[in-house]
């Protein structure tokens, strides 16, 4: 399965403080164990929301709305994508990262829908032919 | 923590750092099975411990800790089990210390070779292909023996024997645990590359087979390779392995319709095809063809595969793929690994970029061919190119000709229909 792995937005951040030499090495060296692993798919970091803008949508309306935005702590400041096992797999790589800001800061993790989500693509006639193979197979033993 | 998060996280981790522990250990105690034992026992030491004192900082070096204790307990317990038998001069806890200096100093290596040497041990010739797969899954992605068997619908415990004995084999073989050089890396590389990428496969295009486990076979063979890739980085052909499995894998989603029908490359919707992947692919393409020029060396046949594959990928619909070069690729892959299934694959090229005519030409010497006969793809393309030329009556026999050898219902189907349509007065 995939994960986005998404960094929350701190006022530093926002307000564009660069991470330290430390921090760099630290994330760096990081990213090079996410990358030896195999699970490292994508991962960028974001410009301040100053930088960025929105649009909202009302019916046929379409407003854009220039950055910055208010709510800090939900906003995205970076992200990665991982092809992990399993939401606990994630969550473990997830420990073991070091602290992206300086102070407190939140990561979140939150699954991709796949094909398999998308549902039945395995029709109740494929399922009965999977159950008469696995039974013949059984019968042979 | 709850106990049952405690668990959830000890399993976690142990999935990630249990091919490494494998690994390490290994190198220590010289035997993967031994190694494998003594994992375990660092694992049930954790589910002991870990509820109680909390998870510790680094995960993967306790439990290394663990194990190596447990593996000097060992080494220790059977030099005086040897000792009973034979008479040593020496004195054993001198023996013992010995042994356990060489274990520390050992640990400086890093860990890399150790997982390096693990995928080569995994994949030895000495232990048949099926096996090579299993302990690969087995000891590398950690996978339980239940979920492999499920992977390739055969009874648990005819896995749970296979790994068994491949690991017997291994020890009474006493197969050295180390990476192989000079003369013997190519053959053994090759080894490895072909585990992983049959995993792939069965995944990819297995018929049957346990539905949940399909996709996983294909990301954890991806997963391997990248990890491979990592290790191996100066090999061309890892990076090739890489690529072609990226690009496959993009296909996923536009593989099979809403009745599970097969649907081919041409008809697929390569808005469904994933960007991700792709790029991953050419970015690793590009990875195995600057490595093999700078070794002055050609490309090789995974490599040749993922160009080919790229030339699909690369192009936004079915009409603009280049042909003509794939038409060159497959020439390239059949003077490196001649086969006759390569040999109708350049046909079917050859056919979309210089006219059908071309194509059956190089398809005719392939219908005496003793190893295609029983083949349903080589009816199949006689049958698409006699169509385009608006030879239907011989086009209708070959697709039916084809249908009968069809390995599966869904493929047979499309066979018949296309017989249909020729029957109807259709080219296409």
């Amino acid at each position: 399965m995939r994960v986005i792995v998404m960094v929350k937005a701190t006022k530093d951040s926002e307000a564009g403080v660069m991470p330290s030499e430390q921090l760099l090495t630290e994330m760096g060296a990081y990213n090079e164990e996410l990358v030896k692993a195999g699970i490292m798919l994508a991962g960028e970091g974001l410009h301040p929301s100053s930088k960025g803008a929105r649009v909202r949508f009302s019916g046929d309306q379409r407003t854009v709305i220039d950055g910055p935005f208010a709510e800090t702590k939900e906003l995205v400041a970076g992200f990665w994508i991982w092809q992990v096992r399993s939401m606990d797999e994630a969550i473990e790589w997830l420990k073991r990262c070091p602290n992206p800001m300086p102070g407190e800061s939140e990561i979140e993790i939150r699954p991709v829908f796949e094909a398999e989500d998308f549902g039945a693509e395995f029709t109740p006639e494929l399922r009965e032919q999977e159950e008469r193979i696995r039974a013949g197979i059984e019968a042979q033993k | 923590m709850t106990a049952t998060d405690a668990h959830r996280t000890i399993e976690a981790v142990f999935r990630i750092e249990f091919p490494k522990l494998i690994a390490g250990l290994a190198r220590i105690v010289r035997d993967v099975g031994l190694a494998e034992d003594l994992a375990q026992d660092a694992l049930v030491a954790a589910l002991e411990q870990w509820p109680k004192s909390g998870v510790p900082q680094k995960p993967g070096a306790w439990l290394m800790a663990a194990g190596k204790f447990r593996a000097i307990d060992r080494l220790r317990s059977r030099k005086l089990h040897e000792r009973k038998h034979e008479e040593l001069g020496r004195d054993l806890d001198a023996e013992v210390e010995g042994v356990a200096a060489a274990i520390e100093a050992s640990l400086d290596d890093p860990i890399g070779d150790d997982l390096l040497r693990l995928v080569f041990i995994s994949c030895h010739p000495a232990i048949s292909r099926e096996a090579r797969v299993a302990l690969t899954l087995r000891l590398l992605g950690g996978l339980s023996t239940d979920e492999i068997a499920r992977a390739f619908l055969v009874p648990e415990p005819t896995i749970a024997q296979r790994i068994v004995r491949a690991k017997r084999t291994l020890s009474d073989a006493h197969v050295p645990f180390e990476v192989p050089r000079g003369d013997e890396l190519a053959g053994r590389l090759s080894s490895v590359l072909e585990v992983i990428y049959l995993i792939f496969n069965e995944g990819y295009s297995a018929t049957a087979g346990d539905e949940w486990m399909r996709p996983q076979l294909c990301e954890e063979a991806l997963r391997l390779g990248r990890i491979l890739a990592e290790l191996a980085p100066d090999e061309p052909e890892v990076h090739g392995l890489v690529a072609l499995m990226e690009i496959q894998a993009s296909r996923t989603r536009s593989r099979t319709g809403p009745g599970g029908q097969p649907i081919l490359l041409l008809d697929q919707d390569r808005s469904r095809w994933d960007q991700l992947l792709i790029r991953r692919g050419f970015a690793a393409l590009n990875r195995a063809e600057l490595r093999a020029r700078t070794l002055g060396l050609p490309n090789g046949p995974f490599a040749l595969q993922a160009a080919i594959a790229a030339c699909h990928a690369r192009a936004r619909t079915a009409m603009d793929t280049d042909w003509a070069r794939i038409a060159s690729l497959y020439d390239a892959l059949g003077r490196l690994a001649p086969s006759p299934v390569v040999e109708l694959n350049r046909a079917v090229a050859v056919g979309m970029a210089f006219g059908p005519a071309a194509g059956l030409a190089l398809v005719e010497p392939l219908t005496s061919e003793p190893s295609l006969r029983g083949y349903h793809l080589l009816p199949s393309v006689r049958g698409d190119l006699l169509a385009k030329l608006g030879r239907l009556p011989e086009a209708q026999a070959e697709f039916e000709c084809a249908a009968s050898l069809a390995k599966n219902v869904r493929e047979r189907d499309l066979l018949l229909e296309r017989a249909a349509r020729c029957a109807a007065g259709s080219r296409t």
